[in-house]
């Protein structure tokens, strides 16, 4: 970007310095995440480079992590549970938080303030004290140490991601398009899934995919309250900075970079989706 | 004149009360019979009540009281996608996820209908409107116009035997609004659907109507043919709302049969058909539509003469708008014609004024 013709010399200055800053933040954000990838491909067991490394020579990198990861069951088995509990956490935290966003986005809904703030509150509390009066709770209900406890757990964190999403799109929602389906006709469910649903869908979507993010590198709440059944890929990783100090984990961390990236890539190119729609509503 | 009897028309709201908030009621025991076949326009200022009105029939608003009928069946506990009641809405409330056929088709899908039949009526219904090829268009490829046929189409579609349209020319430049004034007018002697049609525009209401409420404050003021609405308001707020209306105050000064004399603030008298005024002594309004006024000489022969001051000319083309000073009113109009007459005119000059008895009738004091 050219600078105006007008600047002073001190205005020149912060153009620059200004550029310098936003840089460093980036890299300050970035580094330790893109550090561990090229790391990942260590062929010796360390987190450093070594000198082979350092030099470029093929006999420094290797794809023995990305094996052993694969090779192992108890990895694996994280995959697995991890897939497992964001998949259902993500369907019932959708579900519900649409239902939700839907149900305050009426004008004769009372209290929505006081339920709004109920709804997102998983966000606000620390992390720490959910996870300590779930794992209490789930003790007392029997349902600690199951999927069912982990999934519920997982669901509470999610919905309020998906209830914030779905609002934000409903802002823009013309409810007349509601009212103009009843009197073509249409009963409220049929309403719901041919008018409403097409249109709120890139915001029921973008928070299914924060609901999904959410618990798919949650750590805490699984700590508390999953047994060893059911360790996700964070937990796994946990165990595997803390028991054996081995570069697998920067394997996975890469793997689950690139899932984030891809996931976060859909979630933009929805949202492009959502206001092209919301700019076809007429009047 | 006044409300019609209820029960025997095709709609019909039974002594129909609404309030929002419990206590104001924005709609005040409505009766109104809407005969099959009838365009009724339901005219009134904003917040007068009459698109309360037609939410309560469309099903969007519950009444408080009152009960209201389709066809000899209460509807008050149908909910609104059982009414089979068209409408067209006010920003046209077309899907935007769909196509212009896929709007129309949509309607019909809801009551099973084949595809076969389907793609008949949209095409009838399109070709209706002068919309045929825009089918496989999106809402937000059209233009106003275009949409606002579609949703016309829309709500035409299913063949109700009722279709509401709320305002639905308001976003419309003037020359399109009046195109489609006569458009409606014409698909609805063409069909002979009943039309209940809500507008705060009055020449909307005169073009297009069999009949108009007029409302104010929750009441319908008047219920008249658009002539009769013209020429003979029932009280000081029609005669306002209606057309362009001289008004003069003062007192009723005796009363002989039908008309009276009254006697006005500056002390002059005038001979005017009593409408609206109980008797003697009462403060009145007199309503004096601009056209009826005589001026020059030929007022010499009218039972109400006055002199008056031109104190404004406005040019308007087919006519001239004199501002004049009469009986100590400064804001009293006459419409003259475009003619020799009319274009010597000059500001300050006076000149008789004079009108009928029947042309200037005495209502309530507003």
């Amino acid at each position: 970007m050219a600078m105006p013709a007008y600047y002073t010399t001190k205005d020149k200055v912060w153009h620059y310095t200004f550029r310098v800053i936003c840089f460093a933040i980036f890299f300050f954000l970035l580094a330790p995440i893109l550090i561990m990838i090229p790391l990942s491909f260590n062929a010796a067991p360390f987190f450093t480079f070594t000198r082979e490394m350092l030099t470029l020579q093929p006999e420094g990198f290797s794809l023995r992590w990305y094996q052993d990861f694969l090779s192992s069951e108890s990895w694996m088995r994280s995959i697995r549970n991890s897939f497992i509990i964001g998949i259902a956490a993500t369907l019932l935290s959708t579900t519900l938080g649409t239902l939700a966003a839907l149900g305050l986005s009426k004008s004769e809904m009372p209290a929505k303030g006081l339920i709004m703030g109920i709804l997102i509150s998983p966000m606000i509390v620390p992390l720490i004290i959910s996870a300590a009066g779930m794992f209490f709770f789930f003790s007392s209900i029997k349902i600690a140490q199951t999927y069912l406890g982990v999934v519920l757990a997982h669901a509470a964190l999610g919905t309020p991601f998906v209830v914030i999403t779905v609002t934000a799109t409903l802002v823009g929602f013309d409810h007349s398009l509601t009212r103009a389906a009843a009197n073509l006709g249409a009963s409220p469910t049929r309403t719901f899934f041919k008018i409403t649903m097409p249109l709120i869908l890139p915001g029921v979507i973008s928070g299914a995919l924060f609901a999904f993010i959410t618990s798919f590198d949650e750590i805490v709440v699984v700590l508390f309250v999953a047994g060893v059944e059911q360790r996700t890929i964070p937990r796994e990783m946990w165990s595997g900075i803390r028991e054996d100090i081995s570069p697998t984990i920067l394997a996975v961390a890469t793997i689950l970079v690139l899932i984030s990236v891809a996931l976060l890539t859909v979630v933009e190119l929805l949202r492009r989706r959502g206001e092209r729609l919301r700019g076809m509503t007429p009047g | 004149m006044g409300n019609a009897s209820t029960s025997d028309g095709f709609v019909a709201f039974d002594r129909v009360q609404k309030s929002y908030d419990g206590e104001t009621l924005v709609v005040k025991d409505l009766n109104l019979s809407i005969a099959k076949g009838e365009f009724m326009t339901m005219l009134g200022p904003s917040g007068s009540g009459k698109t309360t009105c037609l939410m309560m029939l469309a099903g969007f608003e519950t009444a408080t009281s009152g009960e209201i009928s389709l066809d000899g069946r209460p509807i008050n506990s149908v909910p609104p996608h059982k009414r089979g009641i068209g409408m067209v809405f006010q920003n046209y409330a077309l899907f935007p996820h769909m196509t212009v056929g896929e709007n129309l088709s949509f309607p019909l899908e809801v009551r099973g209908m084949g595809k076969s039949e389907r793609e008949k009526k949209v095409k009838r219904a399109l070709d209706m409107v002068q919309m045929g090829k825009f089918a496989g268009r999106r809402p937000a490829q059209l233009s106003g116009g275009q949409q606002q046929r579609i949703a016309l189409a829309r709500s035409l579609v299913f063949e109700p035997d009722l279709v509401l349209m709320d305002e639905p020319l308001g976003a419309l430049d003037k020359n399109l609004r009046e195109r489609m004034q006569y458009e409606i007018k014409h698909i609805h002697n063409n069909l002979g659907v009943t039309v209940v049609y809500v507008t705060h525009d009055q020449t909307e209401a005169l073009t297009m109507s069999d009949n108009v409420a007029v409302f104010d404050d929750g009441i319908i003021q008047q219920l008249a043919p658009p002539d009769v609405l013209y020429e003979k308001p029932d009280n000081a707020f029609v005669a306002a709302f209606i057309g362009e209306n001289n008004t003069l105050r003062g007192k009723v000064d005796g009363v002989n049969g039908t008309t009276c004399t009254v006697r006005l603030d500056d002390g002059s008298e005038v001979k005017a058909l009593k409408v609206n005024v109980a008797g003697d002594g009462v403060r009145t309004t007199l309503s004096l539509r601009p056209e009826r006024v005589v001026l020059g000489e030929e007022a010499a022969s009218m039972p109400n003469r006055f002199e008056a001051e031109v104190l404004e000319l406005i040019y308007l083309g087919d006519h001239i708008r004199v501002r004049m000073n009469v009986c100590g009113d400064d804001e009293f109009i006459v419409k003259v014609p475009n003619n020799k007459g009319g274009r010597d005119m000059k500001v300050g000059q006076k000149a008789p004024v004079g009108w009928a008895i029947e042309d200037c009738r005495a209502l309530d004091p507003s």
